[in-house]
């Protein structure tokens, strides 16, 4: 990251530098995902327990942090690449899918299922989380759309739809005390109860968003331009935005089925990702995949670590530090951010 | 205010409210009301329903209050019973069971919901005055949020007695509130938009402390942060009647500021309003309305966001709307206790769990209805 920081590529380089060093950092997290914990092991012993079933490290390895590390990889990816498109598609640098309610309304719908249909479990959570988030993207889009959108009207009224969500889950919950202690933990949003059917489930959903997203990186770089200018370069406005409301859709509903509501991964990787590579979608997108699982894998750890023996949620580290990113751009924007 | 002076600022339409001020300015200098070729009599004519809406709410939420004491519950009573018990001081002897629940369970409940109603409405008027938009409400602005921080401090990690609930949370509330108003440094744009990102921090606090209790805290935890009028007593009414009649009268005093407000900072300043002054004081009165009616009820969602807009829309007068607004939310909140207490049969819900629904809903339509004129 400091070398990053220190030499920053020019944006319009295609130089090698920019792919590895993410790959680098990508690598970097994975592993301290996989050894820091509430009980450290060294590196060789994160080794053996993941490749020799007899090693004493074996269990912890493949039950919990393996899970939770693939978990985190997917999630970040999902949400990063999520955030991205619909910066892009919204032309607004404040456009987070959970700022705006996108991951609300899956919850809230998951929240649905788990109280009066005794869903429980990835795979039957997953199609309520889709169907509640088209729903949140769909009218997000109806309302902060068009040429009147400013960024603090779509904040505003993604603001507003996550406070009524809000209500919403928390009635079901008081209804439902059984539903309370299952959910209060998943609507925090956390990885630490990752399991490997969780991950293999989530995984075909979240690589058709992933190709789905990047197959749209074109068109929507065309949209960056305007309206007017895509459409003089021969891209179709409405399949651009249907598709990419469906990458959403499926990005960010498959990420909160398996681990809850988390908000801010989505405004924290473009934001970061948009100064290594400059504004193009085409070039931003791919870096928003593999920087949001360094982003979320380094929130993880970090909530692991301030809080021994005891952890702090996931959700709760990437609220606070994309808040007060949040607050860092409003306050140096003015009142145009 | 005059009432003439006040019907010149009348816009024509939601978005005619450019350009007439300043030409008003020059009229008033002449001494030439009734400017703008808008008839004087159909501007007295709006006001006067303006008015006449205003008694009305004002006459049916007490009304509603009676209603909704004399219906359902354990013991049913008939409006002549309850009127009895509270106007007959021999009905306590006569018939102490009536009386205990009307004097000591359902009078303080609807008392709490009436003046909490009316405290959050006030409030959401003026910040929604203050931030000139229909969405600025305590609830988008962090400072529920930062209520609900402190209240969670008190109830988890504290222990949480009688009063350290609606301590912590008027705390929570000015902490969120000034930080909220410092960082913004006066712009309104940058108030809406630190207001969420304070609020978004916050959230992610209280998400966290929730995990930290026990479940018994916890459950309590969560109903407090939905709004309720449960086991209101007169200790609840108390606090937020204090709070009203302290601040109330401040609020309304500064009617006209607000109005002026609306039309912008330089317009205002024109108009002899000290611009900064006066918000920071409004904010801060408005604030404090906000947190003791958290305190006495929790943050019941969306009754300062929709009342205002309901009043505004009853009335169809320009500005905040104050005491229309006080009395829309007031009867608003006791509206959805009743209701609450009766949607689903053998379950009482908080009073928070219908407005959140309800107020999500009108909110929902609002934002669709007022694409088109981007005033949002």
């Amino acid at each position: 990251m400091t070398a990053l920081t220190a030499d920053p590529p020019s944006p319009t380089s295609r130089g090698w530098r920019l792919p590895l060093a993410a790959t680098a950092l990508l690598l970097a997290a994975l592993a301290l995902s996989l050894v820091l914990g509430a009980r450290p092991l060294s590196p060789t012993a994160v080794w053996q327990g993941l490749t020799d079933p007899a090693a004493p490290a074996y269990d912890v390895v493949h039950g919990i942090r393996l899970p939770r590390t693939l978990l985190g990889l997917l999630a970040g990816a999902a949400l990063g690449l999520a955030g991205g498109v619909m910066r892009a598609l919204t032309r607004n640098p404040l456009a987070d899918p959970g700022l705006l309610g996108v991951n609300a309304g899956a919850s809230a719908a998951v929240v649905t299922a788990s109280a009066f249909l005794g869903l429980s479990g990835f795979g039957g959570a997953v199609w309520f989380a889709f169907a509640g988030a088209a729903l949140v993207a769909v009218l997000v889009h109806a309302v902060g759309g068009g040429r009147t959108a400013t960024p603090a009207r779509l904040v505003l009224a993604g603001t507003a739809v996550n406070a009524a969500l809000f209500s919403y889950v928390s009635a079901i919950e008081l209804v439902d005390t059984d539903a309370l202690d299952r959910m209060r933990f998943w609507t925090v949003g956390s990885l630490a109860s990752a399991q490997l059917g969780t991950v293999a489930a989530m995984t075909p959903f979240v690589v058709a968003g992933l190709g789905l997203a990047l197959a749209l990186a074109r068109p929507l770089g065309a949209l960056a331009l305007g309206e007017d200018s895509a459409r003089a370069l021969g891209s179709r406005l409405p399949a651009t935005r249907a598709g990419a409301t469906v990458a959403v859709t499926l990005l960010c509903g498959a990420a909160t089925a398996a681990c809850g509501p988390l908000v801010f991964v989505g405004l924290l990787t473009p934001h970061l990702v948009a100064r290594l590579t400059g504004p193009d979608p085409r070039r931003q997108l791919p870096y928003c995949a593999l920087l949001g699982p360094v982003l979320l894998l380094g929130a993880d750890v970090l909530g692991r670590l301030v809080a021994r023996p005891g952890e702090v949620q996931v959700g709760v580290v990437t609220a606070v530090a994309g808040g007060l990113l949040l607050l860092a751009l409003v306050c140096r924007r003015g009142g145009t951010a | 205010m005059s009432a003439p002076l006040r019907s010149r600022f009348r816009p024509r339409s939601r978005l005619g409210l450019r350009g007439l001020s300043f030409h008003g300015l020059g009229f008033r200098r002449l001494g030439l009301y009734g400017f703008g070729g808008t008839p004087v009599r159909a501007v007295d004519r709006t006001a006067r329903r303006a008015r006449l809406v205003t008694a009305l709410v004002l006459l049916a939420a007490p009304a509603v209050a009676v209603l909704a004491l004399a219906g359902g519950g354990d013991l049913a009573l008939t409006p002549a019973d309850v009127v009895r018990a509270l106007v007959d001081p021999g009905s306590a002897a006569a018939d102490p069971a009536t009386h205990f629940v009307v004097w000591e369970l359902r009078l303080p409940r609807v008392t709490t919901g009436l003046l909490a109603g009316a405290a959050l409405a006030l409030s959401g008027a003026a910040f929604q005055a203050l931030t000139r938009n229909p969405l600025g409400s305590p609830d988008v602005l962090g400072f529920t949020q930062g209520a609900a921080t402190g209240a969670l401090t008190a109830i988890v990690l504290l222990g949480g007695g009688a009063l350290a609930l609606p301590v912590g949370a008027v705390l929570g509330a000015l902490v969120a509130g000034g930080a909220v108003v410092l960082l913004a440094r006066g712009g309104r744009q940058q108030l809406v938009l630190v207001g969420i990102a304070v609020g978004a921090v916050l959230t992610g606090v209280n998400g966290w402390l929730l995990t930290r209790g026990q479940l018994t805290d916890a459950a309590r935890a969560v109903l407090w942060l939905t709004g309720s009028l449960d086991g209101s007593d007169w200790s609840d009414a108390a606090v937020v009647a204090l709070a009203l009649a302290v601040l109330g009268p401040l609020l309304l005093g500064h009617g006209r500021s607000l109005r002026l407000l609306e039309l912008g900072d330089d317009a205002a300043l024109a108009l002899g309003v000290p611009v900064a002054r006066t918000r920071g004081a409004l904010l801060i009165a408005a604030l404090l309305l906000a947190a003791a009616a958290a305190a006495a009820v929790g943050p019941v969602a969306f009754v300062a966001l929709t009342a205002p807009q309901l009043a505004r829309r009853l009335t169809r007068a320009p500005g905040p709307n104050l005491l229309p607004s006080a009395a829309t939310g007031a009867l608003l909140l006791v509206l959805a206790d009743w209701a609450a207490q009766r949607a689903v049969p053998g379950h009482q819900l908080p009073v928070g769990v219908v407005t959140g629904l309800l107020g999500g809903g009108y909110l929902v339509r609002l934002l669709v209805k007022e694409r088109r004129t981007a005033t949002v």
